[in-house]
């Protein structure tokens, strides 16, 4: 094991970053805050890289199997002898795979922002808030310790929220990073008491332990937290589940997606790196994680498997419908975590069944590279056009062709058309959830032909249509801007050729992803229908849109309108929380709690006022009370005390 | 002396604290009232001493108690005319009226 603590500069560099452009960035870095941020997020993906290549190639297995290994570790509060919170770098196939992801993937948006925010005021202020996110995603990427990772889980939230408000004038971008703060933040409510239930059972917060204790049918932690039970439910159940709805929030799963539209109003890059790197893998990750655990407990992988179901079907309604190109984006980014979702859920631990497992985390590794290349494009568009609608936008194959030409292949890429890279890991999701649940693999299918059909109507109605008025004098933005896009296209092609199983499964032993070329025929074919349908109906201007939506009436309607879960959450929030429990809470706090509080001071003035009568101020006054005192006590003496 | 009952001199003594309470109370000028005190000390004065010579003629303690009395009163009245003029000072007038500004 030659691993040394040079794996722990991966995450610190970034946080090295985020400490000097913080402080120093807006006095003395000025212009070349981008630069500093890029060269650091540099050596730390090339850390990355190596660590991978020392992992997968060198010295990760152990007969075969990828081992756990834990390089550093800290120990930064002990509770008792088994229970500590530790910082520690853990390197298994997932969490050297993320490093990669995440270090490649921000390094790609440095670069991109560094043409995209020239201009901005608070450019080294923007570089701090890129390399805090990097930060934290590789900490709870890393993380040895299921508090670890919660600590960086909420670091996380707080730097998405940082970035999200970063145009703090606008009063959107400031209702949206807190509707994203907020929404997570519920949603990790559940994940703490998950922690905490998995902590108490378990007796200790360290991954490998607790998976070890929870996944042995002998130990004593496992028989009482299954047979324990809330409700009808084993307390495992409820962990996990509880585990779940952190990951969910973060995630963007139904019903907590609604902050992810929204998470928009942050600048594109900011975009890219939260959908396609951090933050919203995180609860996909988490799940795998625990993997180990949830998958000796059938009914939360159920829920996670039609969490994911259900958020992928709804977040591709929905994605037909939307005119705003990073909405676009942002529900087709829900809808492919959902695949994730639901391909973790059908796995199981070993060999064959564990297909789901790896096929989950290749999505995510290839999702990685064309999400950040779809959103960096549409940084790119939206650079040159000045606008988010996609009204605003046609016919701009002319001016910017390298973006049509890598937006084309992403978009092949996510729509699963061979030989990019979402074909291979969504067919060997559709092929897990097929030997698993017909039903959702039928569902799953139909959704890829959503996939298909959405990108291609942004693809259409942006490259082609009708070309539209543009202002001044278009061009593409500067190589910094093309450069992250020409990468990621690379990517995007090759990524699909990789042995993914060889790496990644979900026992630590090689996985053979054979390739069958029959089953591929029904995605494909389906991809290609809906590819066909957005180019008849977007390619050439026409009313054809139009007829389509007019003729599905409220369907498309109540898609448009994102299935009124906005409104369904404030009618919650509003009508009935804010009526049934707001109100009287605040009557009660008025009218009871003040009441009493206001009755004694009013009580205590009026008595005061009776009272400081006596105090005159006339000497003779004074001594008369005294004089009447001394009668009293003589009275007192010599009647009275007998 | 021994032919007057002792009832006499306790009628004078309690008409002289009476006297004294009644000049204390319905006078303004702070000099009359510091001689109706005086009074009421008085009358404590005389029953001591009388108390000492009716009821324990063997011993001395009323009597020593009357001379510290009057010595302590002797003090007292320095401090009281010490007061009024520094009052006589401030509010240009020695009516116990003028001086209320001590309440509330």
């Amino acid at each position: 094991m030659n691993y040394s603590s040079y794996i722990a500069l991966i995450p610190l560099l970034p946080l090295a970053g985020f400490v000097l452009l913080g402080l120093f960035g807006k006095k003395y870095f000025k212009t070349f805050s981008g630069t500093i941020g890029i060269f650091l997020l540099l050596a730390s993906t090339v850390l990355a890289l190596y660590t991978a290549y020392q992992y997968f190639f060198i010295n990760g297995k152990v007969n075969d199997v990828y081992q756990s290994i834990i390089p550093v570790k800290y120990t930064w509060l002990q509770f008792s002898s088994g229970t500590s919170i530790d910082m520690g770098i853990i390197l298994d196939p997932i969490s050297v795979m993320m490093m990669v992801v995440v270090t490649f993937v921000s390094l790609m948006v440095h670069i991109f922002s560094l043409g995209y925010m020239k201009s901005e005021e608070r450019f080294g202020t923007y570089y701090s808030f890129l390399s805090l996110f990097t930060f934290s995603m590789l900490g709870l990427v890393v993380a040895s310790n299921i508090f670890q990772i919660y600590i960086f889980w909420e670091l996380v939230g707080v730097s998405s929220y940082l970035l999200i408000g970063f145009y703090y004038d606008r009063p959107s971008a400031v209702a949206a990073s807190k509707k994203a703060f907020v929404v997570t933040r519920f949603a990790d409510l559940g994940f703490l008491i998950g922690i905490l239930i998995l902590a108490f059972e378990g007796g200790t917060l360290d991954f490998n332990t607790l998976i070890q204790r929870l996944t042995d049918t002998q130990s004593s932690q496992f028989i009482s937290i299954t047979t324990a039970s809330f409700l009808g439910v084993s307390v495992l159940t409820w962990a996990l589940t509880l585990v779940f709805i952190g990951g969910a929030g973060k995630s963007a799963m139904f019903p907590l997606h609604i902050w992810l539209p929204d998470a928009m109003e942050g600048p594109t890059p900011v975009s890219a790196l939260i959908h396609a790197a951090t933050m919203v893998v995180a609860g996909v990750y988490l799940v795998a994680r625990l993997f180990p655990v949830f998958s000796i407990n059938e009914s939360s992988l159920h829920i996670v498997t039609w969490v994911g179901m259900f958020s992928a079907l709804l977040a591709a309604i929905i994605a037909c419908t939307q005119t705003d190109i990073k909405r676009v984006l942002a529900f087709s980014t829900m809808s492919q975590i959902g695949y994730m979702m639901f391909a973790l859920g059908v796995a199981h631990k070993n060999g064959e069944t564990g297909l789901g497992y790896t096929a989950s985390m290749f999505h995510l590794f290839t999702h990685a590279f064309f999400k950040s290349l779809l959103f960096l494009c549409a940084g790119a568009i939206i650079h040159l056009v000045h606008s988010n609608e996609m009204q605003d936008m046609g016919g701009l194959r002319k001016f910017m062709p390298v973006t049509h030409l890598t937006f084309l292949i992403a978009c092949l890429a996510i729509a699963g058309i061979p030989p990019f890279a979402g074909f291979f890991s969504k067919e060997e999701i559709l092929l897990a959830t097929y030997h698993a649940n017909k039903i959702v693999y039928v569902i799953a299918l139909f959704t890829s032909g959503l996939t298909a059909f959405y990108m291609f109507r942004l693809y259409f109605s942006i490259f082609w249509n009708k070309p539209k008025e543009l202002h001044g004098h278009p061009h593409e933005g500067t190589f910094s801007m093309k450069f992250p896009l020409i990468i990621l296209a690379t990517g995007t092609m090759v990524a699909g050729f990789i042995p993914f199983g060889h790496y990644v499964s979900s026992d630590g032993k090689i996985l053979e992803t054979p390739f069958h070329l029959n089953f591929s025929i029904a995605p494909v074919l389906f991809a290609l229908t809906g590819i066909l349908l957005a180019l008849w109906m977007y390619k050439k201007e026409s009313n054809r849109p139009h007829r389509v939506a007019s003729a599905l009436g409220g369907l498309y309607h109540s898609a448009y309108k994102k299935f009124y879960m906005d409104e369904i959450y404030l009618f919650i929030t509003k009508k009935i929380i804010f009526n049934l429990v707001g109100r009287p809470a605040n009557w009660i706090d008025k009218n009871i709690v003040d009441g009493t509080m206001n009755g004694i001071a009013y009580s205590t003035a009026k008595i005061s006022g009776w009272i400081k009568g006596i105090q005159s101020g006339k000497v003779q006054g004074y001594a008369l009370y005294f004089f009447s005192g001394i009668i009293l006590l003589v009275i007192v003496v010599l009647y009275l005390w007998k | 002396m021994n032919g007057i009952p002792i009832s006499h001199i306790l009628f004078v003594s309690t008409a002289l604290f009476f006297i004294g309470m009644y000049g204390m109370f319905t006078r303004r000028n702070m000099i009359t009232m510091l001689m109706a005190i005086e009074l009421i000390l008085n009358s404590v004065n005389i029953n001591f001493v009388v108390f000492n010579k009716y009821l324990w003629p063997g011993k001395m303690d009323g009597i020593f108690f009357t001379i510290f009395i009057i010595t302590i009163a002797a003090a007292e009245a320095a401090v009281a005319i010490a007061i009024i003029i520094n009052l006589y000072r401030s509010h240009k007038s020695i009516d116990v009226e003028d001086a209320a500004e001590m309440k509330y």
